[in-house]
């Protein structure tokens, strides 16, 4: 049962591996020259402007939330895919009702002009 | 393999139904139109009415539906009925205040019915997991409730209190009901829960009591119990008053109905247990609610520390834990509907605009100058001091007598005492507008019809329900004939 | 697969831990990620497949993008003055409940009898056995779920959109 995950694991240790090769390989074979002008943050060519630390508009926070409840509701796809057939219309009218009080506030924030980038 | 798809009936849930649709369709409606639809506030109360018709339809019936997920019951139907008043007086007291705040939205009715329905989902559920969505409905739409009047920093502060706090207080309900799942072996039904909690009693004793623990932590929350009860005073401060009023009567009424139903179906073999911890939290909620109640100058406030005492009362009910307790809570959740809106209406008047008379000095001479008002506001502090003929008194009277037969002499008492403690922050209103001259002109109180109307009507229904009490008594005794107290 | 389980819990326990103990909040909500993963490790040791990968796929994935921006609308420069210390009488009644609720459990589990379970049915916890149960006995709970969700949104919209008509 558990041994099906084995590839999983063995694609994952071999991931973090290349990663750390890399990273490695780069430390240990690559010339170290610092001077000021290259330690500075790279952006777009031009000298840094302002703090990098700075703060996030309150709107990435709704997408966010939004982000959280569809992917919820996305979800109970899964399951309700898996034995779809097996619950046949029933399924299908109960899985019609979840998602339409979804997409009801899909409507609303679309309605509202919430997903606008006032 | 084939799956048996259970029976079911939507009529057992026909009062959620409703209210649901109705609030779908009320943000569908204000998403796609330009203007702000006006018929909001109406149409809201038509479900509410038609949802109170279903509700009475069940009243005489017994037994769970929907894969006995939902309880369908006389109990159940009280409680919809119950929590279907306070949120359509609610309404009345609510669209020309937030008016006043230019906030007179419709997502307010929306969430309103939502949280309606959440409550309803709660008081029916007849399993843990139900009682918990039905709980976070609730509160999720009372969350946003409390803070709806986004500019005012008030709101702000009792929205992010009452959430933190409140999401806080979920998460241990939610701990304490994995207890009792893996104590009991592996269910999360009400009526199976008391059974196999029975069997495995003496293997898992102090898991099963941990988690019953936490449940009363979670459930004391909302019904603020001490010492569970520090967000209350600045959440009703805070909130919208017409969202304080229902959080006060509805959010209460919720959560106590629903503490009963799993307290007395689900650990009647730990009542030992729990009676001596409930007997604790009903004195200190009492005492302190009571007590500290004399020393606010802000009637919101003042009526907070009035409605942790009142949970103290209704704690005393579970306590004594027989047919008449279960009577004379549902009679009290009702009386107490009735008399906190009433005064929640009169707060409405007298603040003038936008809350801004909200000191118990402002009611100085309105005796006089506004007879009606100050007779109408004399009868709720009668009435939430326990004073007869009103129904307030009858609802204690019920509470402590049944508090008395179950033995808990000490604990009637000192629910006297309290009740006597509470009669001087009451009646200090009474004697503020009867006996003092108004200290400045507050200027005019305008009367709006649909606040005028519920003032008149609780006041009269305050004072009805409370000579006649015996129609409620007889339908309430027959409902909690399900509980085998 | 003992060793599995021990391994994964230590990596939960330690990683948890560093989420409390870091003074900077982005390196909490990293460290949390390695929580995450390790506790969905230890569904999958379970035979709880399903949530396994809820695990991953809402909390590693969209929660934690949550947590991210909530850190990021606040101000991530490093706190001028120093944090309030805890008052000892709070730290002291922290350390007391959660002694004792430590000590509660502990009992509660110590009388548990533990019968070996040589193996769990097969797909006790996988996808197909949630939802065998989520759309019949639990379809009433699966729907009202939905209308969780949209008093979220609604909610959301209502605290957080600057201009609401």
């Amino acid at each position: 049962m558990l041994l099906s995950y084995l590839p999983i694991l063995i694609y994952m240790v071999i991931a973090a591996g290349l990663v750390g090769l890399i990273v490695l390989l780069s430390e240990l074979l690559g010339k170290k020259k610092h001077f000021p002008s290259k330690d500075m943050p790279y952006e777009c060519g031009m000298d840094p402007i302002g703090d990098a630390r700075s703060r996030y508009h309150v709107r990435f926070y709704v997408i966010a939330m939004f982000f959280i409840v569809f992917d919820v509701e996305a979800i109970f796809l899964y399951p309700w895919g898996v034995v779809f057939k097996q619950l046949g219309w029933f399924g299908f009218v109960e899985m019609a009702i979840f998602i339409f009080v979804l997409v009801v506030g899909l409507v609303y924030v679309w309605g509202k002009g919430a997903l606008e980038w006032e | 393999m084939s799956l048996t798809i259970p029976t079911f009936s939507l009529a057992s849930i026909g009062p959620w139904l409703t209210l649901s649709v109705a609030a779908i369709a009320i943000l569908v409606w204000d998403a796609l139109s330009k203007e702000r639809p006006a018929a909001v506030p109406a149409v809201s109360l038509a479900a509410l009415v038609i949802a109170a018709v279903q509700s009475l339809t069940l009243l005489g019936k017994k037994g769970t539906d929907f894969a006995g997920m939902v309880y369908v019951d006389g109990f159940t139907a009280l409680a919809y009925l119950i929590l279907i008043l306070g949120a359509a007086l609610t309404i009345f007291l609510s669209w020309r205040y937030l008016e006043e705040y230019g906030k007179n939205l419709s997502e307010y009715y929306a969430l309103l019915l939502f949280a309606t329905t959440g409550m309803m989902i709660m008081v029916a559920g007849a399993h843990l997991i139900m009682i918990f969505l039905g709980l976070e409905v609730m509160s999720i739409a009372v969350y946003v409730l409390a803070g709806f009047l986004r500019e005012d920093l008030k709101s702000n502060e009792a929205a992010m209190k009452y959430l933190v706090l409140g999401a806080f207080s979920s998460a241990i309900l939610l701990f304490g009901m994995a207890l009792i799942y893996g104590a009991a072996g592996g269910t999360l039904y009400l009526n199976e829960l008391a059974k196999k909690l029975a069997v495995t009693k003496a293997v898992t004793q102090p898991l099963i009591l941990l988690g019953l623990g936490l449940i009363v932590v979670g459930f004391g929350f909302k019904v603020a119990a001490v010492p569970f009860h520090m967000w209350t005073p600045d959440v009703y401060e805070g909130a919208p008053t017409s969202v304080t009023a229902y959080m006060a009567v509805a959010v209460k009424a919720a959560a106590v109905a629903t503490f009963l139903r799993v307290l007395y179906v689900s650990f009647p073999g730990f009542a030992a247990d729990w009676t001596w911890l409930l007997w604790g939290l009903a004195v200190a909620t009492m005492t302190l609610g009571n007590v500290v109640a004399i020393a606010q100058t802000n009637i919101k406030r003042m009526l907070a520390y009035s409605s942790i005492a009142h949970a103290g009362y209704l704690l005393v009910g579970l306590v004594a834990a027989n047919q008449l307790a279960a009577v004379g809570i549902l009679y009290y959740l009702l009386a107490y509907t009735l008399m906190n809106i009433g005064a929640f209406a009169a707060i409405l008047l007298v603040s003038r605009q936008q809350d801004r008379y909200l000191n118990i000095y402002d009611y100085c001479g309105l005796g006089r100058q506004h007879p009606g008002l100050a007779a109408a506001m004399s009868v709720f502090m009668f009435a939430l001091a326990g004073m007869p003929p009103t129904a307030g008194f009858v609802g204690k009277l019920y509470i402590f007598a049944a508090a008395v037969q179950a033995g808990y002499i000490w604990l009637v008492i000192l629910a006297v005492m309290n009740s006597l403690v509470s009669v001087y922050y009451y009646l200090r209103i009474t004697v503020l507008m009867y006996m003092r001259p108004a200290e400045a002109d507050l200027g005019p109180v305008s009367f709006t019809p649909a606040v005028t109307a519920t003032l008149a009507a609780t006041a009269l229904a305050v004072v009805l329900v409370g000579i006649f009490p015996g129609w409620f008594y007889d339908l309430a005794a027959a409902s909690v004939k399900i509980f085998s107290l | 697969m003992e060793y599995l389980f021990y391994s994964l819990a230590a990596v939960a326990l330690i990683s948890g831990a560093l989420v409390v103990f870091q003074t900077h909040p982005l390196r909490s909500a990293l460290w949390l990620i390695v929580n995450f993963f390790a506790v969905a490790g230890l569904y999958l040791l379970a035979h709880a497949e399903f949530i396994a990968a809820i695990q991953i796929i809402v909390y590693a994935g969209a929660i934690m993008v949550l947590f991210l921006f909530v850190i990021m609308l606040l101000n991530l420069r490093q706190p001028e003055e120093e944090l309030a210390r805890p008052r000892l009488g709070l730290k002291i009644a922290g350390i007391t409940v959660a002694v004792l609720s430590a000590v509660l459990i502990g009992m509660g589990l110590a009388k548990v009898v533990l019968k070996p379970v040589t193996e769990l049915p097969v797909g006790l916890g996988n996808t197909e056995s949630v939802a065998r149960l989520l759309f019949t006995d639990y379809l009433l709970p699966f729907e009202v779920t939905s209308v969780l969700l949209l008093v979220a949104i609604v909610g959301s919209v209502v605290l957080a959109k600057a201009k609401l008509r």
